[in-house]
């Protein structure tokens, strides 16, 4: 798998909740910082029979009836497989679009769903709603299609230099946990190639730096703490990174990444529309779902219009009617700047107080089965209690140590670098500056600065594929290793008291920080496995535990520390042993050269079995 | 004069434009007109169609000019975009007399919006010429007659001097999408049918 020879190009895939985008770095032409860089346009359907080259892939798979889409209608310029007939998903921009009047056969938000634990994420489970005729895809193959269909448009557009010998960067949210990274690699390999993982606010900040020719050293010192605020169409994630100063060289030092919040873009354009919905109600005027849809669209460009231009007042939207009849049957209605600034720009973006916190409601009983989208809209508030966690990430970092005070509530970042397309409107990135300087101006802190430059569309694709490039040796890299550490949960020996559970410690099994390629040995502790016999362990990760080593156990920790992940499942297969022997293994834990975890058992003969993060659920099982 | 047997001026109009898209549509017709009036070595004669290209060759050239046929498929397809991002078609086939403007200025919002997105996306559109409309400007000899059209007083020999009233629009690229073979483009849009 890593006998790559001599790739020509460094590829960069954005597998995004909603688009995909491909950039590649020519490798022959490029030298040092000076990567050439370009977008790869994706051949996909756009209408029956009806092909175009776009740079986005929309992340939709449509499940067509078998009498809707006869085969010449879904010729696609690589031909076809052999396993294709009438019934194959089709994938991009008429995915989306049909998809929008025929939502029972759409498939869409697949990286949320492969990162939802409580659902089993190679189990055909989408379109959830599908009803039983509809063939029903996994999380992990809707992924599979679309980094296939991406890797056939690459194919297609360079016979010279097949995909699977390029060196090839897929970006992932910094806030995956194990078992996603891991999904998002296997299906990677489904579709034919070997590839790197990649935390997508590092990507973004790879594509300032690429973009900045050189000029970034300028804008950036060593002691900077940069916040990279990403805010995509389904998800908002953040990171910081510390810029340290090595042999006069600055080099960048991913500290911290946040926690999964499924809330973007997207949601935001659905609120308004559902708003306006609401106001036309009032007027006696009622939208079917088709409508929605249209109304959907015309809130977004209302929207970034009005958020892009001071001077704007209102924005006119009209849903066309669905018939014929376009004169009579449209729907006009307008939005003025006061319902998107109460709407978007106070709704998701209010200015809070470093102190506050995303209001947590208990869940209702049956949420396992829909997925799990952030309960308080507003990204400030997350981004506050993401700056509190992190208070301490830099404290022990080389050239940081005088710089961090025990009276700062919060970690001071010091330059912002903004990701993805809500931060077009520069109402909303001057917002969440604002807000951010308030919180430093409290603790008498200088302002952090706005880093410019930044290309919100394609950023990630394209630092994906300088990445691909700069670990060839060509540029600067981010360091930084595992952002999390890792505990499984161990029965304590304590005497048990009847009526209470037994209380759970924590055992460090992957400290944080792990370097790409490391390899660690659990020390002391040994397992006895059953041979045949599933064993489960809880699974818990930290992004605030920076000191824990292998092999630490845990007996309290705070509420916020330690997040539960899935459950770990290791299976020991009776090769050469009998059934029900016991074996004593070890733990071991590798960061691997692709960017996963992956946990081992090692018995002393050497033996080594994989542990599974991810547990299939079993059918009907919660 | 037997003035009763010529056409009035309205009349010659309407047969103005009646010769203008039947030359368009017709290749027969149109080769009638060119046989028979406008010969490439006849004298100039009165042609009841105003002539969009009134420069004349320098050196003329006997054979007549081929006429390309269009194809209709690249046309099918701007009107299937057309349609489906703008409502085109559904727009040019109401009944204005029958809305009121507020109606018609909302569905044109629609028109409006999706037809600049059409050409947005599939074409490359510039202006021919840079200047602002309104300023002098002065055009050397051998300068493209394709591309710049005189009007007015139009005497003398180049470099002509005159007032910019139109900049012009040139598609600087074309990307229409690509169409599968069995792909019938007469359908400008299917119709819907909801289960």
């Amino acid at each position: 798998m890593s006998d790559v020879h001599d790739p020509r190009y460094a590829i960069g895939i954005d597998l995004g909740t909603t688009h995909s985008a491909l950039s590649y770095v020519d490798l022959q032409a490029s030298d040092g910082e000076k990567a050439v860089e370009s977008v790869l346009l994706i051949p996909q359907l756009t209408a029956p029979g009806t092909v175009e080259a776009l740079p986005l892939l929309p992340s939709f798979l449509y499940l067509p009836h078998p009498d809707e889409l006869p085969a010449g209608e879904r010729a696609l310029p690589w031909g076809q497989d052999a396993s294709d007939d009438n019934t194959s998903a089709v994938a991009g921009e008429m995915a989306r679009s049909r998809g929008a009047t025929t939502p029972i056969r759409l498939v869409s938000s697949a990286k949320s769903w492969l990162c939802h634990p409580g659902v089993d994420r190679r189990g055909a489970i989408l379109p959830p709603d599908a009803p039983d005729e509809v063939p029903r895809l996994s999380p992990l193959a809707a992924s599979t299609s679309y980094l296939a269909h991406l890797r056939q448009a690459w194919n297609h557009a360079h016979p010279d230099a097949p995909f699977d010998l390029q060196s090839v960067t897929v970006t992932i949210p910094a806030s995956f946990d194990p078992a996603a990274r891991e999904l998002t690699a296997e299906a990677a390999r489904q579709a034919g190639f070997a590839p790197t993982l990649l935390e997508e606010p590092q990507a973004a900040l790879y594509s300032w730096i690429q973009g900045s020719g050189g000029r970034w050293r300028k804008q950036v010192q060593p002691g900077d703490i940069i916040l990279v605020v990403d805010v995509g169409g389904g998800t908002s994630d953040f990171s910081l990174i510390a810029i340290l100063e090595r042999d006069g060289k600055l080099e960048p030092h991913r500290v911290a990444v946040g926690d999964h919040i499924l809330l973007g873009g997207d949601n935001m354009d659905l609120a308004l529309a559902h708003f306006v919905a609401r106001k036309l109600s009032a007027n006696g005027t009622q939208l079917d779902a088709w409508q929605m849809r249209a109304l959907t669209y015309g809130c977004r460009s209302a929207k970034e219009e009005l958020l892009a231009n001071p001077n704007a007042t209102t924005h006119p939207i009209v849903v066309p009617s669905r018939g014929s009849k376009l004169i009579g049957g449209s729907i006009r209605t307008e939005l003025t700047r006061d319902e998107v600034t109460a709407f978007i720009t106070d709704g998701f973006f209010p200015r809070v107080e470093a102190s506050a916190r995303p209001a947590v409601r208990a869940r209702a009983g049956l949420t396992q089965l829909g997925l799990p989208y952030a309960q308080d809209a507003a990204i400030t508030r997350h981004l506050a209690a993401f700056l509190a966690r992190q208070a301490g990430a830099t404290a022990d970092l080389e050239g940081f140590s005088g710089r961090v005070n025990a009276e700062h509530t919060f970690l001071h970042p010091s330059a912002v670098l903004f990701n993805g397309g809500v931060f077009k409107s520069g109402i909303l990135a001057q917002r969440v500056m604002d807000t951010i300087n308030d919180w430093l101006y409290m603790e008498g802190a200088e302002p952090a600065r706005m880093l410019e430059g930044a290309d919100l569309d394609l950023a990630v694709a394209r630092g994906a594929a300088y990445y691909s490039y700069a670990r060839r040796g060509g540029g600067v890299r981010i360091r930084g290793g595992t952002a999390r550490s890792y505990y499984v949960g161990v029965e304590s020996s304590m005497p048990a008291i009847p009526g209470m559970e037994p209380p759970l410690e924590a055992l460090c099994v992957a400290p944080f920080g792990m370097e790409e390629g490391g390899e660690l040995e659990l020390p002391g502790q040994e397992f006895g496995l059953v041979i045949g016999e599933p064993v489960t362990f809880r699974f818990f990760g930290s992004t605030v535990r920076r000191q824990d080593r292998i092999g630490e156990t845990l007996e309290f920790w705070g509420p916020d520390e330690l997040q539960e992940l899935g459950e770990l499942q290791a299976t020991l297969p009776a090769e050469g042993r009998s059934a029900g022997e016991v074996v004593q293994v070890k733990l071991h834990a590798l960061a691997t050269d692709t960017g996963t975890l992956e946990l081992a058992a090692v018995a002393q003969d050497g033996q080594r079995w994989k542990i599974e993060f991810d547990v299939r659920t079993a059918p009907g099982a919660q | 004069m037997t003035t009763s047997n010529l056409p009035g001026f309205l009349s010659r109009i309407s047969i103005a434009f009646g010769a203008l898209f039947k030359s368009l549509g017709d290749a027969e017709f149109a080769a009638r007109v060119r046989d028979d009036s406008v010969g490439p070595t006849a004298a100039p004669a009165p042609v009841p169609a105003p002539a969009p290209a009134p420069t004349v060759a320098p050196a003329p050239t006997p054979a007549p000019t081929p006429l390309r046929v269009p194809t209709p498929d690249a046309a099918l397809q701007l009107l299937t975009l057309f349609q489906r991002e703008a409502r085109l078609i559904d727009f040019a086939h109401e009944n204005l007399g029958a809305y009121s403007d507020a109606d018609i200025g909302a569905a044109a919002r629609v028109v409006h919006e999706g037809c600049a997105r059409v050409l947005r996306e599939h074409f490359t559109i510039e202006p021919v010429r840079s200047e602002n409309e309104g300023s002098r400007i002065t055009l050397p000899e051998g300068f493209d007659a394709a591309s710049v059209r005189l009007t007015g007083n139009v005497v003398g020999a180049a470099p002509f001097t005159g007032t910019l009233s139109h900049r012009g629009w040139r598609a600087a690229k074309v990307t229409l999408p690509q169409l599968a073979d069995s792909h019938d483009a007469r359908v400008l849009a299917p119709a819907e049918v909801e289960l």
